[in-house]
């Protein structure tokens, strides 16, 4: 099987999902360090928090942040499609409806979250 | 519609290499025709396996183009690709010679996972009354179909991560027997299917669901033994 056939192959919704669940899970495990250093400066080190707000108030760093909460976003659509799909024993078109308004819905509410705050 | 096809066909065994035929391209030909084509005509030598050319045995299963498929149910024209097929044996199982794998894996793993069913009664005993409405036989009526054709099993990435994975079909045939009333062996299956290469295994990419030519759920049928093991373990019977 060439390599482009092997991809095509797995290039189906639900695979997709299963993609999309493992590496927004990898990302949220490397941001959420990062993200209880920042905590701890808040608590220990104020002026050095301020710095870090600075730094953090940049356009590129803004635009990684809304990443990141995209990803909180889609792992937890994708966590609660998982948890449907094995718990309410719901089948075909009617499951993947529910999955995908629950994770647009959760994505849609998150993203607002992030715009007001 | 070209007139000819290029056939690339699996030859050898794990080392093998891709031998290409030209075949010629008819109307409403399947892809198991054009395996047979190449065997009556131009090398007897190629190895493959069907048996009833009507989608009932499970036998002609092999990878089309990258994907598994039943071959006796599948037209040319909705799989080919400018000209060409690419044909292999199932993936996920040993290759014994070209487009036959040797399927005792696949079959072992539904003796695993407790695929027989074994009787409450005896024969000298009435029948029992199942009602045909009754949701449990309504959900061993959307599993119960399978052919045994290996697709799903081949499809399964989670199959090739752990070779131990008992796969989707012998997971969903044991779902079936889960269900039945009539089985009396409900307690050692639950613990056949729940262990570290059972239900819990199944990461839910369901290629198996969307390969099977039955067009069953295997993934349903997982995630049913998914249930019933999260079930049995709060009680404290698993
Ligand atoms: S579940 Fe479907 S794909 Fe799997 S062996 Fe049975 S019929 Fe074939
Ligand atoms: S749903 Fe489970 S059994 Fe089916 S392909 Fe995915 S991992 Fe394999
Ligand atoms: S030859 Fe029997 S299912 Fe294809």
């Amino acid at each position: 099987m060439s390599g482009l056939q092997k991809w095509r192959a797995r290039g189906h919704v639900a695979y997709l999902a299963f993609v999309v669940h493992r590496v927004s899970g990898v990302l949220l495990a490397l941001f959420i360090p990062l993200h209880l250093w920042t905590l701890g400066k808040a608590l220990n080190r104020p002026q050095a928090l301020d710095s870090f707000l600075v730094w953090s108030d940049q356009p590129l760093v803004k635009f990684a942040e809304t990443g990141l909460v995209l990803m909180l976003a889609l792992h937890l659509g994708c966590g609660l499609r998982l948890l449907m799909l094995e718990l309410l024993a719901w089948r075909q078109w009617q499951q993947t409806l529910a999955a995908l308004a629950a994770a647009g819905g959760v994505a849609a509410a998150l993203l607002f979250a992030l715009r007001l705050a | 519609m070209s007139q000819t096809l290029q056939v690339d066909v699996w030859r050898g065994g794990a080392d093998g290499h891709y031998q290409t035929f030209e075949v010629p391209h008819r109307e409403h030909q399947t892809v198991l025709d054009v395996v047979t084509y190449i065997q009556r005509e131009l090398d007897p030598s190629l190895s493959y396996r069907y048996a009833c050319r009507v989608g009932m045995c499970g036998s002609c299963a092999m990878s089309v183009n990258g994907k598994a498929r039943w071959t006796c149910r599948t037209h040319v024209k909705r799989v080919v690709e400018h000209g060409r097929l690419r044909l292999a044996p199932l993936d996920n199982l040993p290759r014994i010679k070209d487009l036959a794998t040797d399927m005792a894996p696949f079959f072992d793993k539904i003796g695993q996972a407790r695929g027989t069913f074994v009787p409450t009664r005896t024969r000298h005993d009435p029948f029992a009354a199942i009602a045909p409405d009754s949701p449990a036989r309504a959900s061993i009526d959307e599993a119960i179909e399978c052919i045994g054709c290996g697709v799903c099993y081949a499809s399964c990435d989670t199959v090739a991560w752990n070779p131990d994975y008992l796969g989707p079909a012998a997971l969903n045939r044991a779902w079936t027997l889960m269900q039945d009333s009539r089985d009396a062996a409900h307690a050692e299956r639950l613990l056949a299917v729940a262990g570290d290469a059972g239900c819990h295994a199944c990461h839910t990419h369901m290629s198996c669901t969307e390969r099977c030519p039955k067009q069953l759920s295997p993934t349903a049928s997982i995630a049913g033994l998914k249930r019933l093991a999260l079930g049995a373990a709060l009680k404290g019977e698993l």
